[in-house]
């Protein structure tokens, strides 16, 4: 009796160890994830996504009342210059890792003008830029991303539905796009 | 073989264990710092880089981004004040007033986190489109049929959620519940 009571305590704690685990591995083996599920789209392009509907979402708990883009990105051939103009009402950037952690946000409010601009790099990166570079560019907001590979949602908010066509002109505008890291200081 | 039969007995408790608890913490989108107010709750912490395991395995497994908070928070709610479940084929109203944010927006998912179909074609409200009393409190009647006033239609489900974002936002990680988040009742007025 004490023996098998034993054994079930046993197998209680190894499967509190199991359950850690799979926790701990649930997003690496996720094949549904956000980032999957946008897998298809093209690296380093902003690419509009369709508003939500009852019958087909990009992914789940979307906001209807925004208009979203994504821009998956892959910094391994360098650092991204991200531009987006700001939509009618509240326009926000959101940095998300390859897991879907969101890392870094900012709204057209903290940024405090017209055109929301930032260079997205790796801290490597960031490191190796030359050091004078990152002085006269003390005005120039820049991002860290902590995985080479990640996603940028880009998102416009339409107060009323007549604004809808706005935010999506101001998102059509939006590019993030590869920059050399020599001709990034001359601007 | 006794031992082979322990064993085998301590591996089969373990995958039932482990799994199980797994299965029910990542169902129930259990996660560490929640923020309950009232019957609304939001999980501040997981729109950071802080975010715990269990907040990263639910997000993974339901492929929704959620919300950064630098950007916003998002308060969800399931059961109305009493505890009910809400049900869509009732009339429930949401009335009060929201905390401080520049917008918000109320949207109507299915348990599956989609939109529900509906005949007017509303999914949601936002913060400009609502109507308000002359105090600045508003009330959102959540049901199947027309209803004069804020409506936001249920299409009949059975289930739903209701999820209030709060975008550009004071709520973080250091909220608590107090007078200075005041969040709106969810209350059942009728059941046919």
């Amino acid at each position: 009796m004490i023996r098998w009571l034993l054994l079930l305590l046993g197998g209680a704690l190894l499967g509190g160890i199991v359950h850690l685990a799979t926790v701990m591995a649930l997003p690496r083996t996720a094949t549904h994830d956000a980032y999957s599920r946008l897998a298809a789209s093209a690296v380093n392009t902003v690419v509009p996504l369709p508003s939500p509907t009852p019958e087909s979402a990009t992914m789940p708990f979307m906001d209807p009342a925004f208009v979203s883009a994504v821009c998956r990105y892959d910094l391994s051939t360098g650092p991204l210059k991200l531009r987006v103009p700001v939509g009618p009402a509240y326009t926000s950037v959101s940095f998300y890792t390859r897991f879907d952690v969101a890392y870094y946000a900012l709204n057209d409010r903290s940024a405090g003008r017209r055109v929301i601009e930032l260079d997205l790099m790796t801290s490597q990166q960031h490191n190796d830029m030359p050091e004078e570079e990152d002085v006269t560019a003390a005005d120039r907001l820049i991002v860290e991303s902590p995985t080479p590979t990640g996603l940028i949602a880009i998102r416009a908010l339409a107060p009323e539905p007549g604004l809808i066509p706005a935010a999506r002109a101001a998102l059509a505008a939006a590019s993030c796009q590869r920059q050399d890291l020599s001709k990034m200081g001359g601007q | 073989m006794r031992l082979l039969f322990g064993s085998l007995f301590a591996f089969v408790v373990a995958a039932l264990v482990g799994l199980g608890a797994t299965y029910f913490a990542l169902s129930r989108g259990a996660a560490f710092g929640a923020l309950s107010i009232g019957s609304w709750t939001a999980w501040p912490k997981s729109g950071t880089a802080d975010a715990d395991p269990y907040a990263r395995a639910t997000i993974a497994r339901t492929g929704q981004l959620p919300v950064a908070l630098g950007d916003g928070v998002s308060f969800s709610a399931q059961k109305d004040d009493n505890g009910h479940i809400l049900d869509g084929r009732c009339s429930v109203v949401v009335s009060g007033v929201t905390p401080a944010a520049r917008f918000w927006t109320m949207t109507l998912y299915n348990v599956g986190g989609e939109l529900v179909a509906n005949s007017v074609g509303r999914y949601g409200f936002t913060s400009e489109e609502v109507v308000r009393n002359a105090d600045g409190s508003f009330a959102v009647t959540v049901a199947p049929r027309a209803n004069p006033g804020n409506w936001l239609p249920t299409g009949g489900v059975e289930r739903y959620s209701l999820v209030l974002r709060f975008y550009d936002t004071a709520i973080g990680v250091a909220t608590r519940a107090s007078r200075e988040v005041p969040m709106p009742a969810i209350k059942t007025r009728g059941c046919p």
